[in-house]
């Protein structure tokens, strides 16, 4: 909170997190851009939504119903408003509500990210720390080159493999679905529920993988540079255990980069998790996306771009926020370059 | 041939060749990507069958397993799909197909990256601007989403005839929208530091033009991590094509890639099948991790600090 104060009552940092907002929302208006070009031309919405018999009469009636008889600007204008409250129209698959429909759908993915990311630290921490404390021993390189396999391998691909092994020939865990669901004010879990949890297991880890070495190498390379610097040195000058100095010391100077990444990754993890979605038929946002794109769905195409843009956007925003309040190195150089990209 | 010999021959002799003979990962990841793009290409003489030729596929030889399992038959080293096509051919050919829309993706992403990176850092001012402005929007959607929506709409405009010749390149553009940025970002740095040299400027002075600049004296100084970046972009663009490809929106089933081999087998998953998408997926696996051993090294080489 103090932080907090300190921002909004220094001008510069004032001027840093007005700069920062309105490149976000700059951004985000260039999503809004694309998504509604897409929505506009690619095929004609009235073609889209009427039968062959339609008469001329019913088609200008929809035209002037839908505004695409007015000016391009009054168009993208009325867009970005409808898109801001959550309005994207209805699917031209299902009739359904657009926004409905990936809301719906959310939990899904939401749940399968967060399991997919708490892997990724529980698996991924440790893992980075004795690779790196211990980089010499075979079995830190063993790690270091089942890595470079981890991310070698697609996840869609190492994903059937699972299936194959755990589903068709052991009969362990579930392919495909969520199991079973309970409702928990609106909100849609399976986690409360045994075949929920078995079900979330391979997705999860197939998801989990490609950020498990993420955060291993990064740990890895982190506590390396860290082992090297003085004030470790020094800790052990004092005489303290090797434990103390690794986890009490070494350990938390690393975590202020693993949190950012973790941080910055969810965005790329709810995208690729449309992949995972895909291989175990895992009813979330990812799942409607890629089915909107072989229909040709295009409603629920950009609506779910603009929603998934805004979460990237919201979290990179976030952590550069976070980081001017932490670091005030960061300050000058944020206020002079660019934002954080993939 | 004599020159490409004594090309080698520098090239063992210098201190990135002192480095490769000294790295037997390096080596024998070089070797295995020899082996796998020579098999690719050289798919149409040294494969047991040509998949695409419907003459050479037998109906009674369908569903053949592997040749060390049970019922397994020669020359279907790896068994064959539902139509009788040997899965072996079908990954070569199909590993051809990947390769070439791989290179072809880096290959334009390094073009365009690399020219908007020059441009941005040599002009500086607006056009800096503006064009790291783009990337910027470019990086602030998640790649994977650029790329299927790109490959998506490409499909959506064009009339279904034209879609399957056209799959290759759409592809290509679809990978390199988002790819050019990490060159440009790259070369525009340290174009930046390279302007203000003396030797810029001394060649400023007597006269030669910007474009010449650029390209004759900039340029050259810049390429060393653009070469790194390049050879472990090969690896995530052949995976980008591949996860186009299984998600539907790739190389369709007339001209399959890995991706859509892998998509192929995934149907025939719980039919006992196992070999239609195990072996197309541990291969894609191979190549990958052949490329990206190879950059590891060639990225630890090439930093001056880890010397």
């Amino acid at each position: 909170m103090r932080g907090l104060r300190a921002l909004l009552s220094s001008p510069l940092m004032f001027a840093f997190l007005v700069k920062r907002l309105a490149n976000a929302a700059g951004v985000m208006l260039a999503v809004a851009f694309i998504a509604f070009m897409i929505f506009r031309f690619v095929g004609d919405p009235v073609e889209l939504m009427l039968n062959e018999q339609a008469s001329q009469a019913q088609r200008d009636e929809l035209r002037v119903r839908l505004g695409l008889d007015r000016s391009f600007v009054v168009q993208f204008g009325t867009f970005v408003l409808n898109a801001m409250q959550g309005d994207f129209g209805i699917s031209y698959r299902n009739q359904q509500e657009v926004f409905t429909l990936i809301v719906e759908r959310f939990p899904a993915t939401f749940e399968l990210v967060l399991m997919a990311t708490f892997l990724s630290l529980v698996i991924g921490i440790p893992l980075g720390v004795y690779s790196a404390i211990r980089h010499k021993t075979l079995l830190a390189q063993a790690i270091q080159f089942v890595s470079v396999l981890g991310i070698s391998l697609p996840s869609f691909a190492l994903g059937i493999l699972f299936i194959l092994l755990f589903s068709v020939t052991l009969h362990w865990l579930p392919a495909f679905g969520r199991g079973e669901t309970v409702m928990v004010g609106g909100w849609s879990t399976g986690l409360l529920t045994p075949s929920g949890r078995m079900a979330l297991i391979l997705p999860g880890v197939t998801l989990s993988l490609f950020q498990i070495t993420l955060v291993m190498r990064l740990v890895r390379a982190e506590m390396m540079e860290t082992m090297r610097t003085e004030f470790v040195r020094f800790a052990r000058a004092r005489g303290l255990s090797d434990h103390a100095i690794h986890f009490r010391h070494a350990l938390r100077n690393c975590l202020m980069p693993v949190i950012t990444v973790t941080g910055l990754q969810i965005g790329n993890l709810i995208a690729f998790a449309l992949v995972t979605e895909t291989v175990f038929q895992w009813p979330g946002m990812g799942m409607l996306f890629v089915q909107a794109v072989s229909f040709v769905d295009i409603p629920v195409m950009a609506a779910y771009l603009i929603i998934v843009s805004f979460i990237f956007v919201s979290l990179n925003t976030l952590v550069d926020l976070t980081y001017a309040l932490v670091d005030p190195r960061l300050r000058q150089q944020a206020v002079a370059g660019a934002g954080h990209g993939t | 041939m004599a020159l490409k010999a004594s090309a080698l021959r520098r090239f063992l002799a210098s201190d990135l060749g002192y480095s490769f003979k000294s790295s037997p990962m390096a080596v024998s990841a070089f070797v295995l990507l020899v082996l796998l793009i020579a098999s690719a290409f050289l798919a149409p003489w040294i494969s047991p069958q040509n998949p695409h030729d419907l003459s050479q596929l037998f109906i009674d030889k369908a569903e053949i397993p592997p040749i060390w399992a049970q019922g397994g038959e020669w020359p279907y080293l790896l068994g064959t799909d539902p139509q009788g096509r040997d899965v072996l051919s079908a990954i070569l050919y199909g590993t051809r197909v990947s390769l070439i829309i791989g290179l072809a993706a880096v290959a334009v992403s390094m073009a365009v990256g690399v020219t908007v990176g020059l441009m941005a850092g040599f002009f500086g001012g607006w056009i800096d601007n503006l064009l790291m402005r783009v990337a910027d929007t470019v990086l602030s959607i998640p790649t994977l989403l650029v790329a299927i929506l790109v490959s998506a709409l490409f499909r959506g405009i064009l009339p279904p005839a034209m879609r399957d010749p056209f799959a290759a390149i759409i592809l290509v553009l679809a990978i390199a929208l988002t790819g050019w940025v990490q060159y440009a970002r790259t070369v525009r740095a340290s174009t930046m530091v390279e302007r203000r040299t003396e030797y810029v400027l001394a060649a400023r002075i007597i006269g030669v033009s910007s474009a010449r600049l650029m390209r004759k004296h900039i340029l050259p100084n810049t390429l060393t991590p653009v070469m790194v970046a390049a050879t472990l972009n090969l690896g995530l663009a052949i995976l980008s094509e591949a996860t186009l490809s299984f998600l539907g929106v790739g190389m369709p089933i007339t001209q399959p890639s890995l991706g859509t081999l892998i998509r192929i087998g995934n149907q025939y998953l719980f039919s006992g099948s196992w070999w239609l998408v195990v072996f197309p997926a541990l291969h894609l696996g191979l190549i990958v991790l052949a490329v990206n051993l190879l950059g590891d090294w060639l990225r630890d080489a090439m930093n001056p600090k880890l010397r």
